[in-house]
């Protein structure tokens, strides 16, 4: 059985940078690092391995450039990488992307459990993760904290609510998000680091996997960005200070020349 | 710019995932541990699962294969945020030592490959309250009887002990030999006859356990002897020529750690109306600390790199320089840092006196600075007379 993590390469959120005049975020200079919530899932999916015994394999979809995040994924206990890359693909809205990842899962197939981080920290949709597994037509359980149990044909997962949780039971295969708070992501070990550097990463383009190409990229995306912009800050409110009385009255007159009251 | 010292990828690869641990797993447990006394169990499974317990085992038995360079790195690497926790390493690489340099291809393949996954931690057993600096005067006694040996004494000071799965003890075979009557055994925790004595509450290092070693007729078979009968001294020395370098890598990164330390609260703290770092006593008191601590770093690596490239050669004097530099280094860098710091350095709240403290410790063990003079002097006269 294979063990899929699906990752993203997102702009280190701790010094994303806005053009004032575009609007857009500047790459330019900005490290990429693996999507944070994406790291709980190739942990958990190394997890599952270790508990199991299955091979991991951790897909991308990107330029070149993104098989630095698969050969870290590979540090932290991945087995194999894949990277699905073709310029047909450039321009994904979630839709293409889902569609893209989801025709790369097929083509490498026997899947048992694909994992997603709940989200990427730049587009914040959280929707691949739910449009792979319904691309694929398996269930899918988003905002997973625990795996309680596991077999060949079912397995039950905790999913995280605002309120508690829902032990859930699934079919397998089946398509887990998970959130942070599944685990605590493994420091790449040294062998980890040597197997990265020594890895063949392999390349799938959209002939490889038979993607219809007026479904990838900008000709699959219904979704257009028109304007990305930096909502303006709001300005503070009116203070008033001192004894209690005062304040009041001078809020009651405030209130009343405004029209609240 | 920082100095380069012409690393390879592999080692610097050694020194990123030291340096993670350091900042991500250590760094936020030093004063508990510190405060409580308590073996660092959780760090040393971070260790274990991020490989660097085999740094310096040949990849044959399940290490990484990068020799003492690699300790020391590692070491270093880890001390500048503690030099407490990082010793359940460097320790354990002492009492591995011995199996390295003296054990044959079966004792090599049972107890390397549980070091080198950070399985099982190991020990040195030599020192003895009555035989510190003088090994010789040990009064712990192996009598041989059969295919057996059966152990008598109590060693002290024993880093990692009852901690450790597994401890090189050095015990008299022939007492009347002398130097020449001492021999080395590998033993194991639970062994009938091997127990554990007090554990030392001390100035620093208080990650780490100290601990004796007690023998009450332990029987344990010949094959746990280390090379021949009578060699235990020379296995020793050979060990502490491997061994000194690690301790100088801790008592060099506690000193590059307190550096920093000294060197970011300087730029901050002001006084007079200024930041005190623009005070000249300051700056030559840090620019002292930086110019002996890359000293003690050159001297170090260049020692490191001599005794891998493996000449023959004994390199008791190189290591012993490399100690006594890099700990007495250790020493007047952790003071003038907490100097620095004025009374703030004084409190537990900062952490410039726990490094202080860490740092005495390496100008005491594996030999004092004054037995590290001894063994320069005297490799330097023997280097003199065969001269001539």
């Amino acid at each position: 059985m294979n063990i899929i993590v699906c990752i993203k390469q997102v702009p280190n959120t701790t010094d994303v940078q806005i053009d004032a005049e575009s609007g857009r975020l500047k790459r330019e200079g900005v490290e990429s690092i693996i999507n944070p919530f994406d790291e709980y899932a190739i942990e958990e999916g190394v997890r599952l391995k270790e508990r199991i015994g299955a091979k991991v394999i951790v897909i991308t979809m990107g330029p070149p450039q993104a098989e630095t995040a698969l050969r870290e994924a590979i540090s932290r206990g991945a087995d194999e990488a894949v990277l699905i890359s073709d310029r047909a693909f450039g321009g994904a809205d979630t839709l293409a992307t889902s569609y893209a990842l989801s025709g790369a899962i097929k083509h490498i197939g026997d899947y048992g459990v694909i994992f997603c981080g709940k989200q990427a920290t730049d587009g914040d949709t959280a929707q691949v993760g739910p449009g792979i597994a319904e691309m694929l037509n398996i269930p899918h359980v988003a905002y997973v904290r625990k795996i309680e149990d596991i077999n060949d044909k079912t397995m039950k997962v905790e999913r995280m609510m605002e309120d508690g949780y829902d032990v859930i039971e699934t079919p397998v295969p089946a398509l887990l998000t998970v959130v942070k708070e599944i685990n605590t992501p493994r420091i790449p070990s040294l062998k980890g680091k040597m197997a990265a550097k020594k890895a063949v990463i392999k390349m799938l383009d959209a002939a490889a996997i038979g993607a219809d190409t007026q479904r990838t990229g900008l000709n699959g995306s219904p979704t257009q960005v028109m304007k990305i912009f930096t909502p303006p800050q709001r300005v503070g409110g009116e203070k008033f200070t001192g004894e209690a009385p005062e304040v009041a009255a001078a809020l009651v007159k405030k209130m009343t020349e405004t029209g609240l009251i | 710019m920082t100095m380069d010292y012409f690393l390879s990828e592999e080692e610097q690869m050694m020194i990123e995932t030291a340096r993670t641990i350091a900042q991500e797993k250590m760094k936020a447990v030093r004063e508990h541990y510190d405060e409580k006394e308590e073996f660092p169990w959780e760090i040393v499974k971070e260790f274990a699962q991020a490989d660097l317990c085999g740094v310096y085992i040949p990849e044959e038995y399940g290490g990484f294969g990068k020799g003492i360079m690699g300790l020391v790195l590692v070491v270093e690497e880890l001390c500048k945020v503690d030099g407490a926790v990082a010793l359940s390493l460097a320790a354990t690489a002492l009492g591995t030592l011995p199996i390295l340099i003296a054990g044959n291809e079966e004792q090599k393949q049972k107890y390397l490959p549980d070091i080198a996954s950070g399985k099982k931690l190991a020990a040195f057993g030599l020192t003895e309250a009555e035989a510190g600096s003088d090994a010789t005067g040990m009064r712990t006694t192996a009598v041989k009887d059969g295919d057996y040996y059966i152990l008598n004494g109590t060693k002290c000071f024993i880093t990692n002990g009852g901690d450790a799965e597994t401890y090189t003890v050095f015990a008299k075979t022939n007492p009347s030999r002398g130097a020449r009557g001492i021999s080395c055994f590998i033993l194991e925790k639970g062994m009938p006859g091997f127990d554990f004595g007090k554990k030392e509450k001390k100035m620093g290092i208080r990650a780490s356990s100290t601990r004796e070693l007690v023998f009450n007729n332990c029987k344990i078979h010949k094959d746990q002897l280390l090379g021949k009968e009578g060699h235990g001294l020379m296995i020793a020395q050979a060990t502490l020529d491997n061994s000194r370098p690690g301790v100088a890598a801790q008592a060099l990164g506690i000193a590059a750690g307190a550096l920093d330390e000294a060197v970011t609260y300087a730029r901050k703290r002001v006084q007079f109306g200024q930041t005190i770092s623009s005070f000249q006593g300051i700056q030559h008191m840090l620019a002292d600390m930086a110019t002996e601590v890359e000293a003690a770093r050159c001297l170090l690596y260049t020692v490191a790199r001599n005794i891998d490239k493996g000449t023959g050669t004994r390199t008791s004097k190189e290591s012993a320089m490399a100690k006594l530099f890099c700990s007495e280094t250790a020493m007047k860098v952790t003071t003038n840092a907490v100097q620095i710091f004025g009374g703030y350095g004084y409190c537990r709240e900062y952490p410039v006196e726990k490094m202080m403290r860490d740092a005495k410790i390496t100008t005491l063990y594996e030999g004092t600075s004054q037995i590290q003079k001894n063994e320069i002097a005297l490799n330097l006269i023997k280097e003199s007379a065969k001269a001539k």
